[in-house]
């Protein structure tokens, strides 16, 4: 009996240049792009910019990869902006300096730091929780159930926002070891590492080793690949998505709560749009909408891109506007390559 | 639409023809279409290797090979949907290069396809005349859609109303709406992949009727299917591919089922089946009273299953053979009933709770609920039995995963290019052998196998029966639903026989026939 057949060699097909081009596309116009920039402004390679530009994708990352785990289980998540914002006000209310004059609890003493960071996650994994038993047991539509959930979450930071004694004013004056929190670096001589790369480095292995090496992850890929296959395969399929929604909601809440320490103060509109920030990072990186596709070094490499763009054009004056010009047409020419890549052809 | 059909071949003549390896001037007008020299390369596998096809105009051509001998390639290489790497393809002597169905629909070539492809939830006219309504003062001409619509209809004799929804038609009448598409396209050639696969004996002659028609009215048939005996019945010419190469072309009615056979997998079979070793020995499963909750489904099942034992379950279809094996896998929900396993009552709540219960499915739906097609062949076969792979702190063993898997693929006889591969790349065979490994990494006590050799070439269903025997040898306990009344009398050791939901009987397999199987069928209808 012949067992695996052994492939053949198919080196000798001429090398095709437009397939190539095509299949690197956003690698090659990443590349084209860093080229214009450095050759009108040379500086801009520099240890400096490339720390900048690591530690401000940090926190997007840890959202790209929260929404990445709900896109490969075939759904979406359009409260984590929203998600982001309650868990951003929050802590930054609970974590206000003493000797600050406006604060939302005066009587409130200095907390660890982890308190509300644990209180704030909380919240986020039980919002994402609800979002995932609405999908997985009332069989809501993900885009449906989180777009609910996407204004209910704005109702309750308003809510918890605007009151007295200060009324809708930003929460800032934030406890100093807090802010130390996400704008601090490790120091060694005169190089120092932001500790936003070190989190966001340990949360990209976390959710690597979870996808990859543990049970969660493959169910959650075989939910996302074919529900009905992963059932008669015994996945508990509740279980899986629950698991996929409350695992995004803790990276949302953390990273919520990194994101009010790094800005220094917070509103009820901290968070607003960053869904689409990170879901355009995870499509770019390689996910599809149709499920159960998506490696983690792919959102990483979709979320450094557009911060490479961003902070690129900016460091060379061009217009924010333009910008946005240029990150739509990379989300367009990304999922247009990847579907023209999964037509076998 | 109406000129290409009306075209004679002869009018092309002045059109250059660049010569193949096999073609001369004088054989154009013979064929509608010729196919020379076709290859197609997909990584680590030469799914065609040079192959020929001739279709003469007015004929039904079956064209046969194992799975992956590269049948289905050669279609879709010629609707454009795959780019062949060499060769060229003649439509009446002429040059073609499809790119779209749409070109191919043009030229008068159409495919009925195994999966059929409607809008389900709109009605026939609007899917028979979709991209090409016929508009009046700019709007869609409904009455002449209609019209149109039943002069095809009469044409073939086919006897449905226009405006009855898709959703709502059973599989056979979804497909003559289709081949009545085809036929209002005024195409030459139809490829029919696979038509009988979900049809009963009835709408199977239906079809066959409006097959000869539409020879008699000239237009060539490429008929796509593993059914030897229909072959024999309907086809005029026959020709075989074996592993992506061209083995040859021959004449349906002087061609034996055996010599077809032989051509196909390249060696005797000296049986379809294998000899039958196993022994049935202690009873460990009664299943007692199952009843669906659906009160249409199945009523009232009760049999034993024993040790080593294949138990086969036949019926019509819509006798809820299915429902029944599915119902005790706990993949759908019963009113009542028990299950004994070795005498201990067992509740297969859902599949999880049914796996650990020793009990595995091999669903009849492969693609709906059997693969994971963007996933692997490594994540496919482990993903029903991760836990067997937990180590330290909950992790996954990669090594023992990769290991099982080749393990799968040696004695299945797997053929993929790697473990990495994506499952929807591997043919239907290989594919179903995958989910077999995956069941049996699971080391199940009940196999139950819904109509496993479904759309599988005669080379891995003798492999699938082997390998049924062998388990059943080492004791397994098997359940086989299946449609195809040979294998049933081939392998079995008992047969239940399901009707209209109700069970009819259950026969010894050595002593029935095929006679008082279809009557113990039709009982409850």
């Amino acid at each position: 009996m012949e067992a695996t057949v052994t492939p053949k060699d198919t080196s000798k097909k001429p090398f095709n240049w437009v397939e190539f081009l095509l299949n690197n596309a956003i690698a090659i116009i990443l590349i084209m792009l860093l080229v214009v920039i450095v050759i009108i402004e040379p500086r801009f390679l520099s240890i400096v910019n490339f720390r900048n530009i690591l530690a401000q994708a940090s926190t997007r990352l840890i959202f790209a990869l929260g929404v990445g785990g709900i896109i490969i289980a075939k759904g979406t998540d359009l409260s984590l902006g929203r998600q982001v914002g309650i868990a951003a006000v929050i802590s930054a209310s609970l974590l206000q300096a003493v000797d600050y004059a406006y604060r939302m609890y005066p009587d409130l003493p200095k907390l660890p730091i982890l308190v509300p960071v644990l209180a704030v996650v909380t919240i986020t994994a039980i919002l994402s929780g609800i979002n995932g038993f609405v999908v997985a047991k009332l069989k809501v539509d993900p885009f449906v159930a989180t777009l609910g959930m996407q204004v209910i979450a704005f109702g309750l930071t308003s809510i918890y926002f605007d009151r007295p004694p200060y009324g809708a004013q930003p929460i800032g004056g934030l406890d100093r070891d807090f802010m130390n929190w996400a704008q601090g670096a490790f120091k060694i001589g005169s190089f120092h590492i932001p500790f936003l790369i070190i989190y966001a480095t340990v949360v990209a292995v976390i959710v690597w080793v979870l996808w990859n090496k543990t049970r969660f992850g493959k169910n959650m890929y075989a939910v996302g690949g074919n529900i009905d296959a992963a059932t008669v395969s015994g996945v508990n399929v509740f279980k899986a998505l629950m698991s996929t929604y409350i695992f995004a909601g803790i990276l949302y809440g953390l990273g919520g709560a990194l994101e009010a320490a790094r800005v220094g103060s917070a509103t009820n509109r901290t968070g607003e749009g960053y869904e689409l920030d990170a879901i355009a990072a995870c499509i770019v990186g390689g996910l599809s909408f149709n499920g159960g596709i998506g490696t983690v070094p792919g959102i990483i490499f979709g979320t450094l891109i557009f911060m490479v763009i961003s902070y690129g054009l900016n460091f060379i004056g061009i217009s924010p506007y333009l910008q946005y010009i240029v990150k739509g047409l990379i989300i367009i020419i990304a999922v247009a390559i990847d579907s023209r890549k999964y037509k076998s052809r | 639409m109406d000129q290409i059909a009306d075209a004679t071949p002869a009018e092309k003549t002045d059109q250059e023809v660049t010569v193949g390896p096999i073609g001369s001037a004088s054989e154009k007008n013979e064929y509608v279409l010729e196919m020379r020299g076709i290859s197609k390369a997909f990584p680590g596998v030469q799914a065609l290797d040079a192959v020929d096809f001739k279709l003469r105009p007015g004929s039904i051509h079956a064209l046969l090979g194992e799975n992956g001998a590269g049948k289905s390639t050669l279609m879709k290489v010629l609707f454009g949907i795959y780019r062949k790497d060499s060769g060229e393809i003649l439509i009446e002597g002429e040059p073609v290069e499809f790119t779209s169905s749409k070109q191919a629909l043009d030229h008068g070539v159409s495919m009925v396809h195994q999966e059929l492809n409607q809008v389900r939830s709109t009605r026939i006219v609007d899917n028979l005349w979709l991209g090409r309504f016929p508009t009046k003062n700019g709007f869609i001409d409904e009455q002449k859609m209609k019209v149109d619509t039943q002069e095809v209809f009469d044409s073939l004799d086919i006897n449905l109303d226009p405006h009855t929804r898709i959703s709502d038609l059973s599989v056979s009448s979804a497909q003559m709406v289709e081949i009545a598409k085809a036929v209002s396209y005024n195409a030459r050639i139809i490829v029919m992949d696979e038509p009988t696969s979900s049809l009963t004996e009835n709408e199977v002659n239906h079809l066959f009727r409006i097959l000869r028609t539409l020879r008699e009215n000239g237009t060539a048939i490429v008929y796509i299917s593993h059914k030897m005996d229909e072959i024999k019945q309907i086809a005029d010419e026959v020709t075989i591919f074996r592993d992506g190469k061209y083995v040859g072309t021959f004449d349906a009615a002087t061609i034996s089922i055996d010599e077809i056979i032989h051509q196909m997998v390249g060696r005797n079979l000296e049986n379809w089946f294998p000899p039958k070793t196993n022994h049935p020995g202690e009873v460990i499963l009664e299943v007692k009273d199952f009843s669906s909750t659906n009160p249409r489904s199945f009523q009232g099942v009760s049999f034993d299953l024993r040790e080593g034992e294949i138990l086969g379950i036949s019926g019509l279809v819509g006798s809820q053979r299915t429902e029944l094996v599915e119902s005790i896998f706990g993949y759908r929900t019963i009113q009542n009933g028990t299950l004994l396993k070795n005498g201990n009552s067992v509740v297969n709540r859902n599949p999880a709770v049914a796996i650990q219960n020793g009990f595995s499915l091999v669903t009849e739906e492969r693609r709906a609920n059997g693969i994971f097609g963007v996933a692997d062949v490594t994540f496919n076969s482990t993903i029903a039995h991760l836990k067997a792979y937990l180590g330290k702190f909950s992790m996954l063993n990669d090594k023992g995963m990769r290991e099982d898997t080749q393990r799968s693929v040696d004695q299945l006889s797997i053929k993929t290019p790697s473990q990495k591969t994506r499952l929807s790349s591997l043919s239907g065979g290989n594919q179903q052998k995958v989910i077999l490994g995956r069941w049996l990494l699971t080391s199940p006590d009940i196999l139950l196998l819904d109509e496993p050799t479904r759309g599988i070439d005669v080379g891995a269903k003798y492999e699938i029966y082997q390998l049924m025997i062998e388990l059943a040898n080492q004791g397994e306990a098997i359940i086989m639903v299946s449609s195809e009344m040979p294998e049933l009398l081939g392998v079995t050791d008992r047969i239940l026989v399901m009707s209209n939901g109700r069970m009819a009987g259950i026969v010894d397999t050595k002593e029935t026939t095929q006679e008082e199987i279809m009557t113990l069928a039709a009982k409850y209808l």
